[in-house]
């Protein structure tokens, strides 16, 4: 079986900065994989390597077995890669409802998104999220954590067949961490999930791989059992954390 | 029959709403506009005809500021270029509507050329890139003497004519205009205001994302600096019908500076607002400025001023406010 996603050997370089040195990431389809490590460690500019907005100084990126190392960012995501990001970009001066439209018509740039079967699909995206009361409020006056959520809505509704987000939980509750939880475990296993995240218990809660990034190389990629148990990880990253996912793990 | 006809409207009925009183607006516009020679001495008519011309010009290139976020400081260089191009056209025997058609299609080649360039670049970057497109274009005007007559112009433009008749009155000049400024408008409206319109000002937002939801944007972004120029085009060829006489001046930066002017008054958030700043802008430059003994320049730029201070999103959104409260 092919992988969805592979890195190889990937490079990348900021000047004289070295962000990541070598770095392999295999994904398969279906799998939820986290990419953790300390801040600094290259995982935001992974995703960027792999949604196509940088270039690797070295290395290959492939999806579904095509080498896409060289793609610009509107055909890596015509051929499925979506992504959300970290600081919020949402279109302000649009309302939420037109903000999902655009994701809906991917790229298109004379498709309709105000008849009646994309007003439903609009809706469809913006119910999950709870912002179903809000479609027509341009995206600016949203608060912090409507605009995360409208972040997540606007990255399902692009229907990507590997999804990377950047952060989903970050600036949100307990209670909406629980709600994302809940929400990213609810994607269908055909869309591929490679996300950011620094909430140790979301990380747990969704993925079925993680990949500890350090210093700009993978430090240990496995089952989150594997890594919770890897003593290298502790040692590195994880350090007292690692005792509270622990106990809760146990407890539950 | 009656019934049919009933159930097929019936669900229509609340979006034909909003699109009829739009288009009563804009038929009422149109009319009082059509009507004005009746009531107008023929001075204030050319004024008038000046206005539209102007209108249409600022109205294109907020398309480009306002809906895009691109603020050009050289589009007049497509509005030289489409008077000229439409003047030098009639002037070799096919004036009226050809000429204007020759005017955009020329128009919308320089914008092609031009953009093609100029798109890669945002922000600052765009504007010096536009302004140095404006200035090459107006040098071009000036030094390629046997097209462009060199800095003496283009003179001696026949009139249009239209079945038969030549339309060298104010007044028929002034609908002559008129009629292609609506169409020049309505064309604005359309891609503002449609789907397009929503992709363009999602790219306003953030063109990142709209590029990793798979919009390819600088191709986007030069479609929409292509349409722009041409209608920029047709407002040049209409200024080459009225004036009879394209100069260097009109392809210059200070019909550039005046439409980013006119757009600024008018305000970006309409697609007909900066029409309204055009109108300031041509009466204070041309009927007040002649009052107040060449002046016109520093009465303008109170204007701007006393504007950006005082209403920064436009005149146009006075109206709007008072409706909204």
């Amino acid at each position: 079986m092919i992988d969805l996603l592979r890195c190889q050997d990937v490079q990348h370089r900021y000047g004289a900065l070295t962000v990541l040195r070598g770095v392999r990431l295999t994904v398969s389809a279906g799998d939820r994989h986290a990419l953790i490590g300390p801040n600094g460690a290259g995982k935001s500019t992974l995703l960027k390597l792999i949604a196509g907005e940088e270039r690797p100084s070295a290395g290959t990126v492939h999806y579904r077995g095509r080498d896409v190392t060289r793609d610009p960012v509107h055909r890596r995501a015509r051929a499925g890669i979506g992504r959300s990001f970290q600081h919020s970009t949402l279109l302000g001066s649009l309302t939420a409802a037109q903000n999902v439209a655009l994701a809906l018509t991917g790229g298109r740039l004379l498709a309709r998104h105000t008849d009646r079967r994309h007003r439903a699909e609009v809706a469809e995206a913006l119910a999950p999220v709870g912002l179903t009361d809000l479609a027509d409020v341009p995206a600016a006056a949203l608060s912090y954590s409507q605009c995360r959520r409208l972040e997540i809505a606007v990255a399902l509704a692009a229907k990507p067949q590997l999804l990377l987000l950047d952060e989903p939980a970050a600036g949100m509750s307990g209670e909406e961490r629980g709600g994302l939880v809940e929400l990213l475990r609810s994607v269908p296993p055909t869309v591929t999930i490679v996300f950011v995240e620094h909430d140790l218990d979301v990380v747990f809660d969704v993925a079925t791989r993680v990949s500890v990034l350090h210093l700009g190389t993978v430090l240990h990629s496995g089952t989150p059992e594997q890594v919770r148990r890897s003593p290298e990880v502790q040692q590195a990253y994880l350090g007292g954390r690692m005792e509270e996912v622990h106990g809760e793990a146990g407890g539950a | 029959m009656t019934s049919l006809a009933q159930t097929r409207a019936a669900p229509a009925r609340p979006r034909l709403g909003v699109g009829a009183r739009t288009a009563t607006g804009i038929a009422a516009g149109t009319l009082l506009l059509a009507a004005a020679p009746l009531y107008l001495a023929p001075y204030a008519t050319t004024t008038l005809t000046r206005i539209l011309v102007f209108g249409l010009l600022a109205a294109s290139l907020n398309l480009l500021v306002g809906v895009v976020g691109l603020p050009s400081l050289g589009h007049a260089a497509f509005f030289g270029v489409g008077a000229y191009a439409a003047a030098w056209t009639a002037i070799h025997g096919l004036a009226g509507a050809g000429a204007l058609l020759v005017g955009v299609v020329v128009a919308a080649l320089v914008a092609l050329v031009a953009g093609a360039v100029a798109v890669r670049a945002s922000g600052v970057f765009f504007l010096m890139l536009t302004l140095a497109i404006g200035e090459l274009t107006q040098q071009a005007a000036d030094s390629w003497e046997s097209v462009t007559g060199g800095s003496n112009g283009l003179y001696g433009v026949p009139a249009p004519t239209l079945f038969g008749t030549v339309l060298d009155q104010p007044a028929t000049t002034y609908w002559y205009v008129l009629g292609f400024f609506v169409v020049g408008m309505l064309a604005l409206r359309l891609v503002s205001t449609s789907a397009p319109g929503v992709v363009l000002r999602g790219i306003r937002d953030s063109e990142d994302r709209m590029r990793a939801l798979g919009y390819r944007t600088t191709a986007i972004k030069l479609g929409a600096l292509v349409f722009a120029g041409a209608v920029a085009g047709l407002a040049g060829g209409l200024l080459a019908a009225q004036q009879r006489l394209v100069t260097p001046a009109d392809v210059g930066f200070e019909t550039s500076a005046l439409a980013l002017l006119a757009v600024v008054i008018g305000g970006t958030g309409s697609w007909w607002g900066p029409c309204l700043g055009a109108a300031l802008v041509i009466v204070v430059r041309d009927s007040l400025g002649a009052t107040l003994d060449g002046h016109g320049p520093l009465a303008l730029g109170l204007l701007f001023v006393l504007v950006v201070y005082l209403l920064p999103t436009g005149i146009a959104r006075i109206r709007l406010r008072r409706a909204a409260s």
